[in-house]
């Protein structure tokens, strides 16, 4: 009898639980919910995500919000601090589904993070769509609720595949050298180049991982000056960018298309100007960018409404950019869905293709964001970072005189 | 590897002339940290497991003294009595105390001094790689396929300069006499009135210059680090454990030996595997000196 009387009030007590009195819509706001960094290791990206979130929901309710069933609608975002622990994120984003009602959710910041929560906004099914988290490892766990509107992580390099493909008459022919660290993020860049490489059929030539402690990667170079490859593809954070770049230098290391991440953080451009010419650099959003929207209208737009909001910032981070573009997928899916309904709206989320001033969306089966690039963006002579949208805009091969 | 083994042999043989430069090159710098850590651990059994981090500091003095415009011949001079006095603060503070003391407590005190090492050079001078580029003129020949850099050859010149510097000054002078002597005997040597602890003192500076040294040449070639450390001392215990100690003709050559190992390893199996080949050269010459030892082994009833 005890027993049975026990799970009948288990269930109960699960049921209001799941079913809370307060809703996600209260009068005419939508609420959305975010655990996010403001204290911790990721206090300054976790500010530079919440700002984005906060000028976007400014911007859109100015405009007239959310239109659902005939109705506009305000956006709000209910925060809590998650101080940058994962077990804290976890706990915070159950209490924001089960005590606070939110049925919406925008991500935290970082991969590990997004990591911790995801779980949990999958469990209840409520739907998330992040901007901070790149790991392609989040989008291999079948999760149904996430959607995530930057490029992941294996598509820092890709981009440069495409490019050595339209720069070729022949794709085939195409002789591609690759140094990466064996680290996870470098591995992840190099999946995505592989998978690039063997959709053109190009040839890999070198294919050399480099060592975490790399001082010294002389003996990959004379080996790219034997070959002469079309392109060079390099991945070992910043010190693989800056012993890349410094040996390049003084081996006369002439390859058309030399590409690698964290040029930015190893201060090539500043470093080596001489070598660093023609370099291909990636990065998920710049300000200079030709799309827009008839939200936040272009790129440049966003940019200085966002300085204007936000008069601290003299150099905008592309954090705040994408966290942004979270909360515009939101409102286009909301009036998709044209409900309220977790499920409607999560459907119209999958359904999303939209241009924004952040770039392009639609997100794949998966959840990640596949229509928009990572950008390019190459150095030239005068140490300056210029965007490279097309093979077109590139220069090619890379003119240095050693 | 297939592929590399044709490319080095067949393809293009012209690019072993590189490695081997290269080889040459890493091997010069690779010297003279050993020979520094063969002293010590000669004349006063220690292991000095921080010997890399001497290195990479020696590579940041010489990284500031550069931001000063100070020319690089003056940076060697003003280095390496730095770090000598350095080194000999340290001998004062710490390694006096260890020197009687087992072997392990040599290991854990060195091994402590180079965490500290490493954390207060990331405080001062932060994780980033850093580099010195003298903008020297890079020397090609064979259609480019082989490059020198003129930095690389005053590099290895001046470990040259420094080679036969050590050598006369462990042959000729008074100082170098008593180190040997030392080493030798140290009882006989207290005896005769040598003052072993300032011959100790010494020899633990000395080699902290040296590794200054070796810091600077680094810092020229290369790139440094404050955690990259480690990899100059485990090629130094590689380089002494093949050479044994106090003999410095055969520290430079298993320096060499060492370096042209590891760029050969690097050409043909990946640059990743250049860091490991040292390390499988030591564990190849405990093995065999363990089989050789089984001579003379005798058990004891």
């Amino acid at each position: 009898m005890f027993m049975k009387h026990g799970i009948v009030a288990g269930v109960a007590l699960a049921v209001s639980l799941a079913t809370p009195a307060m809703a996600k819509v209260e009068g005419d706001t939508i609420i959305l919910g975010s655990s996010i960094s403001l204290t911790g290791k990721y206090a300054t990206n976790g500010l530079h995500t919440q700002r984005g979130y906060d000028y976007a929901v400014k911007v859109i309710n100015e405009a007239g919000g959310v239109k659902v069933g005939g109705k506009s609608y305000k956006l709000d975002v209910k925060y809590y601090d998650d101080e940058s622990t994962p077990a804290r994120g976890a706990q915070l984003a159950e209490r924001l589904i089960q005590q606070d009602g939110v049925e919406y959710m925008l991500g935290p910041y970082s991969s590990g993070m997004t990591k911790a929560i995801a779980p949990v906004s999958e469990k209840f099914g409520v739907p998330m769509v992040e901007a901070e988290g790149a790991s392609r490892s989040l989008f291999t766990q079948g999760y149904k609720y996430l959607f995530a509107v930057l490029s992941t992580s294996e598509q820092y390099l890709a981009t440069a595949i495409d490019f050595a493909a339209e720069k070729s008459s022949n794709p085939g022919d195409v002789r591609i050298a690759l140094a990466f660290e064996g680290d996870p993020f470098s591995m992840d860049v190099r999946a995505g180049v592989m998978d690039k490489i063997n959709e053109y059929g190009m040839k890999v030539v070198i294919d050399d991982q480099l060592p975490a402690d790399l001082s010294d990667m002389s003996t990959t170079l004379t080996k790219v000056k034997a070959l002469k490859p079309d392109a060079l593809i390099i991945s070992g954070h910043s010190k693989g960018a800056a012993t890349a770049a410094r040996q390049i230098d003084e081996m006369k290391v002439n390859v058309p298309m030399i590409a690698l991440t964290h040029c930015e953080a190893a201060k090539v451009q500043e470093k080596f100007p001489k070598t660093a010419n023609g370099f291909l650099c990636p990065t998920q959003w710049v300000e200079t960018l030709s799309k827009s929207d008839p939200m936040f209208g272009s790129a440049a737009d966003w940019n200085t409404g966002f300085k204007a909001d936000n008069p601290t910032y003299t150099s905008v981070p592309y954090q705040s950019a994408q966290a942004s573009a979270a909360v515009y997928v939101f409102k286009e899916a909301f009036e998709a869905a044209n409900s309220f309904d977790k499920d409607a709206v999560r459907d119209a989320i999958s359904k999303v293709e939209m241009e924004t001033f952040y770039g392009d969306i639609k997100f794949s089966e998966n959840g990640n964001n596949i229509a928009k690039p990572m950008f390019m963006r190459q150095i030239d002579g005068s140490g300056q970072y210029k965007l490279v949208e097309k093979a077109g805009d590139m220069v090619f091969p890379r003119n240095v005189a050693y | 590897m297939w592929d590399n083994l044709q490319l080095l042999f067949v393809w293009a043989p012209i690019i072993n002339v590189q490695v081997i430069l290269d080889g040459i090159f890493v091997g010069a710098v690779f010297a003279l940290s050993a020979y520094g850590l063969a002293l010590v651990w000669g004349v006063m059994n220690i292991k000095n497991l921080a010997q890399g981090d001497f290195v990479i500091m020696g590579g940041y003095m010489a990284l500031a003294l550069h931001q000063l415009h100070v020319p690089l011949v003056l940076i060697l001079l003003i280095v390496m009595p730095l770090m000598f006095m350095f080194g000999w603060v340290i001998y004062v503070l710490m390694i006096r105390r260890i020197i009687d003391q087992d072997m392990f407590v040599s290991l854990l005190a060195t091994f402590g001094l180079s965490l500290l090492l490493q954390q207060v050079m990331n405080l001062i001078f932060g994780p980033e790689v850093q580099t010195i580029d003298m903008e020297l003129p890079v020397y090609d020949a064979f259609d480019n396929m082989v490059t020198v850099p003129s930095s690389k050859l005053i590099t290895l010149g001046l470990a040259a300069v420094i080679a036969t510097g050590v050598i006369i000054f462990m042959k000729r002078s008074r100082a170098g006499q008593a180190i040997r002597a030392t080493a030798q005997d140290p009882r006989a040597a207290r005896v005769l009135g040598i003052d072993i602890d300032r011959v100790y003192a010494f020899t633990f500076a000395f080699n902290a210059a040296l590794c200054g040294a070796a810091g600077v040449l680094v810092s020229i070639i290369w790139v440094i680090q404050p955690f990259y450390g480690i990899t100059y001392s485990v090629r130094s215990f590689a380089i002494v454990t093949a050479a044994g100690l106090g003999n410095l003709p055969a520290v430079i050559g298993a320096g060499f030996g060492i370096g042209l190992f590891e760029k050969y390893t690097g050409a043909i199996l990946g640059t990743a595997y250049e860091v490991a080949a040292p390390v499988s050269i030591l564990l190849l010459v405990l093995i065999w000196r363990q089989i050789q030892m089984r001579r003379n082994r005798q058990v004891v009833r």
